[in-house]
């Protein structure tokens, strides 16, 4: 399993790299990153030596970068025929799912990682809380665990990549938007408090702002991993149903 | 003799559409099984189930004693799978994609490199090891989707259509690999060319809407045929009528087909009562009567016609 598992995550992040698309979605990542820090953020006019520039953008940045990572997964392998191939090797569907996610999630690490000289800049111009900062990569890491595994499960519907971007863009949005009054202003005059909080409880945003000011990291890690399990638990059974179509 | 795979009461629906309707057959070491049948009779189908791809709405399939269904990674391990159209990793170079199959397949090191060896060498893909996939010819491809079907040496061998966009050499070749694999392994192929099954198979299934109509030895089913040792004539112009009416009035022939005629001459072929050899009397029968035979030889029974009389039921008509 660990082995099948480490096999296919390999040949599905080198997959990345055999193409342009690796190559691109670093640049523009990094060029995003960059312009959201320091144009649209107000780095330096905030006068502040945080990353809370950075990080705000991370839910608006990777809602439309993540599915394009994701969208591929499962698509292509239904497109070109090679689900076959891969489900007849002897391999748990378990190390297939897991296998491709974790290529896509290294993939984003790495993409993030890339972000460090954000991180330099700002322990030269002062003496930043290091802590928060780790704390936000890590919310960020596991928010894009998120919508990858969302990405993943929708790639798995289609064998078109484009359908597998825009349904995924979409879902990610509910789910990044749960928190906000317009959504929750739908909800609040004709059903229990209790489901608008469950409703809030969901956001991306709500949780991602937690870990991002320092405070309840622990119960928002628990969330964005459980989101995850989710998700590829699902992603494995939409496999299984319609891999023959 | 353990069978190498078993297949018992195998039933598929999509939908409305029976795909596979209760096929049931097992195979030994040493097996060559050619699964014939027109497109959409089910072939793949089966092809799919055997290889634990699809789940069977019905019936058990076992591949050296493990159950698909309940055992599949040991199945799968016992298993070697050329999928229709050979699909493979289109940015992935041969090399590549047998490494990674091999490691998948928890082949390591030595044993590693000389499955990889091995394979490569079997179907000659040795020059474009080094290229991506989707810059290979279709031969190429096909030749590589085999090299990883028997990269771990399988005791099952299942080919959905094995030389489909070869040229005759290379269907030589890997003609000649089926059957050098052949003694220790029970291999099932489909195909549409008939003369593949003659070339490889020792066992030939025909299989139409879902169901095995007929199963046996080449040999066996070539005597199914409806020109099974037909006898094929050809006489002058000038006396054909007569030879017509002659052959036509015998008891051991059932039916006389003209088959065109050219330059003076006329081809007959002569339909044996009860595909019975009559060679003999047809030829004592030329030499009595003064018709002026240019040619006269036993027509060759061909799978083809055998396949279209089973698959559009001509056969069964004849028999009732």
């Amino acid at each position: 399993m660990i082995r099948s598992t480490w096999s296919i995550m390999k040949r599905e992040f080198a997959g990345y790299f055999a193409t342009p698309l690796a190559y691109v979605f670093i640049v523009i990542f990094l060029l995003a990153t960059g312009i959201f820090t320091f144009y649209i953020g107000n780095f330096f006019d905030r006068g502040q030596a945080d990353l809370q520039s950075f990080f705000s953008f991370h839910p608006w940045l990777f809602l439309f970068l993540i599915p394009a990572i994701s969208m591929r997964l499962w698509a292509e392998e239904r497109r070109g025929g090679t689900i076959e191939l891969l489900m007849t090797l002897p391999v748990p569907l378990a190390s297939a799912v897991l296998g491709k996610f974790l290529a896509a999630w290294a993939f984003t690490a790495i993409a993030l990682a890339l972000t460090f000289p954000i991180w330099i800049t700002v322990n030269i111009l002062g003496s930043p809380d290091n802590g928060v900062i780790i704390a936000g990569y890590i919310g960020s890491l596991f928010m894009s665990g998120s919508y990858l595994a969302i990405g993943a499960c929708i790639s798995a519907t289609t064998k078109n990549q484009v359908i597998a971007f825009v349904v995924s863009v979409a879902v990610c949005f509910l789910f990044l938007v749960s928190g906000l009054p317009i959504v929750l202003d739908v909800f609040r005059s004709w059903t229990p408090p209790f489901f608008t909080d469950l409703l809030a409880s969901f956001s991306f945003l709500t949780q991602f702002n937690g870990i991002v000011d320092g405070v309840i990291t622990a119960k928002s890690v628990v969330f964005f991993a459980s989101l995850i399990i989710v998700w590829l638990v699902a992603n494995a059974m939409v496999v299984e149903l319609k891999k023959a179509n | 003799m353990t069978a190498m795979l078993e297949v018992s009461g195998l039933i598929k629906r999509f939908g409305p559409i029976t795909a596979v309707d209760g096929i049931s057959f097992h195979m030994e070491r040493g097996e060559v099984l050619g699964f014939l049948g027109p497109n959409g009779a089910g072939k793949s189908t089966t092809m799919k189930m055997i290889t634990g791809f699809l789940r069977p709405d019905a019936g058990s399939i076992t591949v050296c004693n493990y159950d698909v269904v309940a055992d599949p990674l040991s199945a799968k391990r016992s298993l070697g799978y050329l999928p229709e159209g050979a699909p493979l990793y289109p940015d992935m170079t041969p090399r590549q994609i047998l490494k990674f199959i091999s490691e998948i397949r928890a082949l390591k090191g030595a044993a590693c490199e000389a499955a990889v060896e091995r394979a490569i060498n079997a179907v000659h893909i040795a020059e474009v090891l080094d290229q991506p996939i989707e810059t290979l010819s279709k031969g190429f491809k096909r030749r590589v989707g085999l090299a990883q079907a028997i990269l771990h040496d399988p005791p099952v061998l299942v080919l959905d259509e094995p030389t489909d966009g070869l040229d005759p050499n290379q269907k030589f070749d890997v003609r000649s690999l089926i059957q050098s694999m052949a003694p220790d392994k029970a291999i099932i192929i489909s195909t549409h060319i008939l003369e593949e099954v003659d070339a490889v198979c020792n066992r030939a299934m025909i299989i139409d809407q879902g169901r095995v109509v007929a199963d046996g030895t080449p040999r066996e089913l070539q005597a199914q045929s409806p020109y099974h040792n037909a006898v094929s004539i050809r006489v002058s112009a000038a006396t054909a009528d007569a030879a017509r009416r002659d052959l036509a009035a015998c008891s051991f022939v059932a039916s006389v087909e003209q088959r065109g005629s050219e330059a003076g001459s006329v081809h007959f072929i002569v339909l044996a009562e009860g595909r019975t050899p009559i060679l003999n009397e047809v030829g004592a029968l030329a030499h009595g009567a003064d018709w002026e035979v240019d040619q006269l030889y036993v027509e060759p029974s061909r799978l083809d016609d055998v396949f279209r009389a089973i698959t559009t039921g001509e056969i069964a008509e004849r028999r009732s």
